[in-house]
């Protein structure tokens, strides 16, 4: 019954900006998907959501979602966080015009 | 033209004071999201992927030029220069910041517009045929009905808590250009045997998980029971509706499966209460809106100018032959401008071509402009002398493009490149589909073909109705794209077949090649439209053309 649990972030939309964010492992938030912490055990990951939700005048609808680690910090594995990360593809706007 | 009256005024300025205090508290930490994102979308504001969203509302798709350039001044002050015609008459800005939302819909309010959202389960916006008060095929301009049912639905006591949220759309013209089938309700406009005009009055159409084509309840009623006779539909609705299944609450499930026949037993004996209790006391509102509607002073033209232009410009007669509609003055044409140059997001105008578009309103169609579901700008009153002046003026904003009703006049949701909900992206698919076809050099020789695209089941991109429906999916990870043929979205409405198994985004634009290839080649001739030649031959030519290599399997 039980599914393997599958390595997670931390991830929400900022309030002010409105635009993604990555929870850091210093209990901050990011605008780098890179600096985000990777959780490898469901317990922590769960933990940390509960920190993210009790923060509701930085971020808005805190998730978890899957991603994996990359050379530079946490990478997404689906398409989604993938372009979360980037912003819209018809424009170059959002946080591929920010770097 | 209609405008807002005081209370209308006073109700919208009091809404952005309110909603200036709870932004305020929002940010203060005062309010909590989930005290919060109510009142939010209330106010047309949605969290997406990147950003906050605002949605404006255009009451049936109609903007006074003063209008149009408000909204280029609020795409350029805090948003990222360019706004998002939707399928729903809208316009959405996708950069605001929180704290300037109150600021924007202050701005709106200076032109007697809005972003209040009549969300829940209630009746929204109604939606209208966007060549409404110009067409040439118009029995009536719909917009003043329309008017009325907005008046009559906004804060009904009765009809706060539906089963499900409730659309109507309305056209004046048999000719069905506002998706009416579609619809929870849907008003044509036709005229009886005696030559009166009266509505056929359609239920239970709708796209989404579960598409269907709206049921004719009544072949014809007339004009004046337009209320009584919706109040009565909305009110069986409203008991008869499921409300223990989210995915069954729409009229389309009730109606079907209670029945047309018996829903409209039911509907026909609650009419005669309704229509007592109105006792005709709505007409003195409508014939007073009726007037606020009066079309404009239309004035004598000599048409030999445009004719001459014609003749003389292979460009100029392109253009004409393909995005002009006849207006019922002859003198007059009603003009489409395209947002839909290949390579550009549909729907998309930037600041500076809301600017240009609203000046030429002034300047050449009576300070009038539409909005149109299919994501395009209409100048609904162009005296035919001036066209070549406005062709010239459109050229130099990139805004000529001579595609109308095309194949690279594409319907396209915002999909996964702004929408939360999306489970694909549309954007990308559409603008690589114009762009081939653009190469092609083909588009004119094909003809009539409506392209449609949807970046998830939710269908705001009318895939279903699509001549070639588009739905963008989710599959193990990877984005797929199911191909839907058939669909129509006219008076002669039909949902689309699936044609297969999906295909992935880098082969989704040679498939819809190999499609339209493999129609040239069986049509009866180019009179035959993609649309006549799948009616008269069935899904088999088609299938074969989109999957080669399983023709002997299949
Ligand atoms: S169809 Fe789906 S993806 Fe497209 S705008 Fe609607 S909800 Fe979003």
């Amino acid at each position: 019954m039980s599914r393997r649990f599958t390595p997670k972030v931390v991830t929400a939309n900022a309030l002010l900006e409105g635009d993604a964010v990555w929870l850091r492992a210093d209990g901050g938030w990011s605008r780098d998907m890179h600096d985000a912490q990777l959780f490898e055990e469901e317990e922590l990951a769960n933990e940390a959501l509960r920190h993210a939700l009790a923060q509701p005048d930085l971020v808005v609808g805190a998730y978890l979602a899957d991603a994996k680690a990359g050379p530079e910090g946490p990478v997404p594995t689906h398409f989604r966080e993938d372009f979360r990360t980037r912003g819209p593809s018809n424009y170059h706007l959002g946080k591929q015009a920010e770097a | 033209m209609y405008r807002y009256d005081d209370f209308d005024d006073a109700f919208v300025r009091t809404r952005v004071a309110q909603f200036r205090g709870q932004v305020e508290r929002r940010i203060d930490g005062s309010l909590t999201e989930d005290e919060f994102k109510p009142l939010r979308l209330m106010n047309g504001l949605y969290l997406q992927l990147h950003a906050y969203m605002l949605r404006v509302a255009i009451p049936y798709g109609t903007l006074r030029a003063e209008q149009m350039r408000q909204l280029g001044m609020i795409a350029e002050r805090w948003d990222e220069g360019y706004g998002h015609f939707t399928t729903r008459q809208n316009i959405q800005f996708n950069w605001p910041k929180l704290k300037d939302v109150p600021d924007i819909l202050e701005a709106l309010a200076d032109v007697e517009m809005h972003a209040i959202q009549t969300s829940g389960n209630t009746i929204r916006n109604v939606t209208a045929d966007h060549f409404a008060g110009a067409a040439a095929d118009e029995i009536e301009d719909p917009r003043p009905a329309a008017e009325l049912l907005r008046q009559w639905s906004t804060d009904h006591p009765e009809f706060q808590f539906l089963p499900r949220k409730f659309k109507i759309a309305i056209t004046g013209s048999p000719n069905d250009r506002a998706v009416v089938k579609a619809h929870d309700i849907g008003l044509r406009m036709i005229r009886n045997e005696a030559g009166e005009p009266g509505f056929e009055v359609l239920v239970g159409g709708g796209l989404g998980r579960t598409p269907m084509i709206g049921k004719v309840i009544r072949d014809f009623l007339p004009k004046e029971d337009l209320l009584p006779y919706c109040e009565a539909i909305v009110a069986t609705y409203n008991l008869l509706g499921r409300r223990d299944n989210k995915y069954k609450a729409r009229i389309k499930i009730t109606v079907h499966e209670n029945g047309i026949d018996t829903f409209r037993d039911l509907v026909e004996q609650k009419f005669i209460e309704t229509r007592a209790a109105f006792g005709g006391a709505d007409q003195e509102l409508l014939r007073e809106i009726e007037a606020a509607f009066a079309p404009p002073a239309f004035r004598a033209v000599d048409t030999a100018p445009f004719e001459a232009a014609r003749e003389a410009d292979p460009v100029f007669r392109a253009w004409a032959d393909t995005n002009l509609a006849e207006h019922k003055d002859a003198g007059h044409a009603i003009v489409t401008i395209s947002l839909k140059k290949p390579g550009a997001t549909p729907g998309d105008a930037t600041a500076e071509q809301m600017r240009v578009m609203a000046d030429l309103a002034d300047k050449y169609s009576y300070g009038e402009l539409r909005v149109s579901h299919e994501q395009n700008i209409i100048l609904p009153h162009v005296a035919k002398d001036d066209l070549p002046a406005l062709h010239d003026a459109l050229k130099s904003v990139e805004l000529a493009t001579a595609n109308l009703g095309l194949v690279s006049d594409i319907i396209a949701c915002p999909g996964m490149d702004y929408c939360a909900l999306a489970t694909a992206r549309s954007i990308p698919i559409a603008q690589e589909i114009a762009e081939r076809f653009e190469e092609l050099k083909l588009e004119h020789e094909i003809g009539e073909l409506k392209l449609k695209i949807s970046g998830c089941i939710n269908a705001c991109g009318h895939h279903h109705v699509g001549h070639i429906g588009i739905l963008g999916l989710d599959r193990a990870g990877v984005e797929n794209y199911q191909i839907t043929l058939g669909g129509d979205a006219t008076e002669t409405a039909a949902i689309g077949e699936r044609a297969g198994p999906g295909f992935p985004a880098e082969e989704i634009v040679g498939a819809i090649e190999r499609l339209v290839l493999g129609y040239l080649d069986v049509r009866e001739g180019p009179e035959e439209t993609f649309l006549q030649a799948y009616r008269r031959l069935g899904p088999d030519p088609f299938k074969a053309a989109l999957y080669p290599d399983t023709k002997d399997a299949a």
